[in-house]
């Protein structure tokens, strides 16, 4: 009953028609994709931009006199604003165009870390993407800065005492995943900014499990960086956004050198441009973040309070489910979490599971999801992990239970 | 049996398989059936490690002929290792080096043995084929 009615004010019959790729089999099966924690399919307003843009826009921005020029500059720069609006950031120069997240959080690394001495901590977490935790240890190796760790409890919660413990005011930077990719924990972050913000340190959120399932406020959130991927937010691969408070954005260095990024060039003396250009390089992903945009305002459309309760709905659904197979061992069992389940099935390898659910039409990801140290904590090779975006249904569960309880009877 | 005929015989025996799920459940007797590898030889240095799966090869040459025996934690990489000592186990070192797996392709597991697999499969061939070599210029 509570499916159907979210299921109605939500509109996914309708939400389903807007994403093509949803419609198609696989190995002459209908196709369930239950893999949007490593990226989401895109709506047909997204890929008619990419598209449009270029059958007709397509020109270099920034400098060109021309119309066509003209009109990309401001396709691109009112893309900014978009994005700048959607995720309530107080200025434009603030939303900085990247390749994705892991490009956003070596840019941090590379200039802020600038600012690093010997001594200043690093504070990550032990459940991690890979993205934030090599960034951290090559500028500590850089500038003989130490990297501490948060650890994780048996659900996949952060230890919040030891944080405590583990914040000083040696303490520069906080960088922490706001939605862990494998357990879906949703991290307590608001707490953590105070308590960070309290020693004097700045708090890198890593939002790309995050963005595409709640509302993200800036200004509410307080954080000084936040950086997700267009991709994992039904945009295009290859766009993303670091959004950086001005003040700190201002004081660090540019990041790499080139076109865009100047204001006046000679050999004796370089002297860079305002923000964002600072920090933007050459010719950007033009296409990606005009169309990046699109995504956004297809979300506008949707209630993202709906769109939580959903995906909620689908977590726990799924949850209780699969909590009737014999040896089912979940892994992230956090009260707070995203519509992510990973989870292994005792004396069955993950790669056996995805291998035969593929075979049945159902992409779900196995593996260590690139969180080794996840994996070591819990003492697992890897998992088999379901992600679930809005367009998802219970009837998609559903098949899925079948397809993984006949996987495991061939297996056993 | 040439080496030739062995990959024929598996491409016959795969071709009453029109169902995918049906085509993995024999994989996975295979994997099942296939006599494992000796423990004491699951070493380190045996061990080929995949970012997905870890497999385990041991090579030996023996009478002219190469002798193989593999393991893998996961039961689809087991089956196709089962497959593949199949067709390599007692064939000459020549014809190892130079063979051409073309079942892997005409059966439709050809996805598991891509270097991007990552399960250590594409590798363990790799393997088996620099062993032939090794025992070729010994």
């Amino acid at each position: 009953m509570i499916d159907q009615e979210l299921k109605v004010s939500l509109g996914v019959d309708s939400i389903r028609d807007d994403f093509p790729a949803l419609h198609q089999e696989v190995y002459g099966r209908k196709l369930i994709y239950f893999d949007n924690g490593a990226t989401a399919q895109k709506p047909q307003t997204v890929i008619d931009s990419i598209n449009h843009y270029y059958s007709k826009e397509n020109a270099n921005i920034h400098r060109g006199v021309h119309f066509l020029s003209q009109q990309a500059t401001d396709k691109y720069e009112q893309a900014r604003r978009t994005i700048q609006s959607y995720i309530n950031a107080p200025r434009e120069e603030e939303i900085i165009f990247t390749k994705g997240t892991t490009d956003g959080i070596n840019l941090v690394a590379f200039a802020f870390g600038e600012t690093l001495h010997e001594g200043d901590e690093i504070i990550i977490s032990a459940m991690e993407h890979h993205s934030n935790i090599v960034p951290w240890q090559m500028v500590c190796e850089r500038k003989g800065c130490q990297l501490k760790v948060i650890p994780i409890n048996e659900k996949g919660e952060l230890k919040m005492e030891a944080f405590k413990e583990l914040i000083s005011e040696r303490t520069r930077l906080v960088s922490i995943t706001h939605v862990s990719n494998t357990l879906g924990t949703i991290n307590p972050v608001k707490e953590i900014i105070e308590i960070a913000h309290k020693n004097g340190a700045k708090v890198l959120l890593d939002g790309a499990q995050s963005i595409q399932h709640m509302k993200v406020d800036m200004q509410e959130l307080d954080c000084d960086f936040y950086a997700f991927s267009g991709h994992k937010v039904f945009g295009p691969t290859g766009v993303g956004v670091l959004y950086g408070k001005k003040e700190i954005l201002d004081s660090m260095p540019p990041y790499q050198g080139g076109g865009d990024m100047i204001e006046k060039v000679t050999f004796e003396k370089t002297t860079y441009n305002v923000l964002p250009f600072k920090f933007e390089a050459g010719t950007p992903n033009i296409a990606g973040g005009i169309c990046l945009a699109k995504s956004f305002e297809y979300l506008e459309k949707l209630d993202i309070t709906l769109v939580e309760q959903y995906e909620r709905h689908l977590v726990e659904y799924a949850e209780e489910k699969l909590l009737k197979i014999p040896g089912m061992r979940i892994i992230g069992t956090a009260d707070n979490k995203t519509s992510v389940v990973s989870f292994v099935i005792e004396g069955l390898h993950p790669f056996d599971i995805g291998t035969l659910l593929d075979k049945q039409g159902i992409a779900v990801r196995t593996g260590h999801h690139c969180t080794q140290p996840i994996m070591e904590e819990f003492g697992i090779p890897g998992t088999v992990r379901a992600s679930f975006a809005f367009y998802n249904t219970t009837e998609e569960i559903d098949t899925f239970i079948q397809a993984l309880e006949r996987s495991i009877n061939m297996l056993q | 049996m040439t080496l030739e005929e062995k990959q024929k015989e598996i491409i016959d025996e795969f071709a009453v398989y029109d169902d995918w799920m049906d085509k993995y459940e024999y994989i996975i007797e295979l994997g099942k059936d296939l006599p494992i590898i000796d423990e004491a030889l699951k070493t380190n240095d045996r061990i080929i490690e995949g970012c997905q799966s870890k497999v385990w090869l041991d090579s030996k040459f023996e009478d002219g002929v190469m002798k193989f025996t593999a393991d893998s934690d996961a039961i689809i990489a087991k089956g196709i290792i089962g497959l593949l000592i199949r067709v390599l186990n007692n064939e000459k070192p020549e014809s190892i080096a130079t063979c051409d797996l073309h079942f892997i392709n005409e059966i439709g597991l050809q996805e598991h043995l891509s270097p991007t697999r990552a399960n250590g499969l594409a590798s363990m061939v790799q393997k088996m084929k620099l062993s032939a070599l090794k025992a070729i210029s010994n």
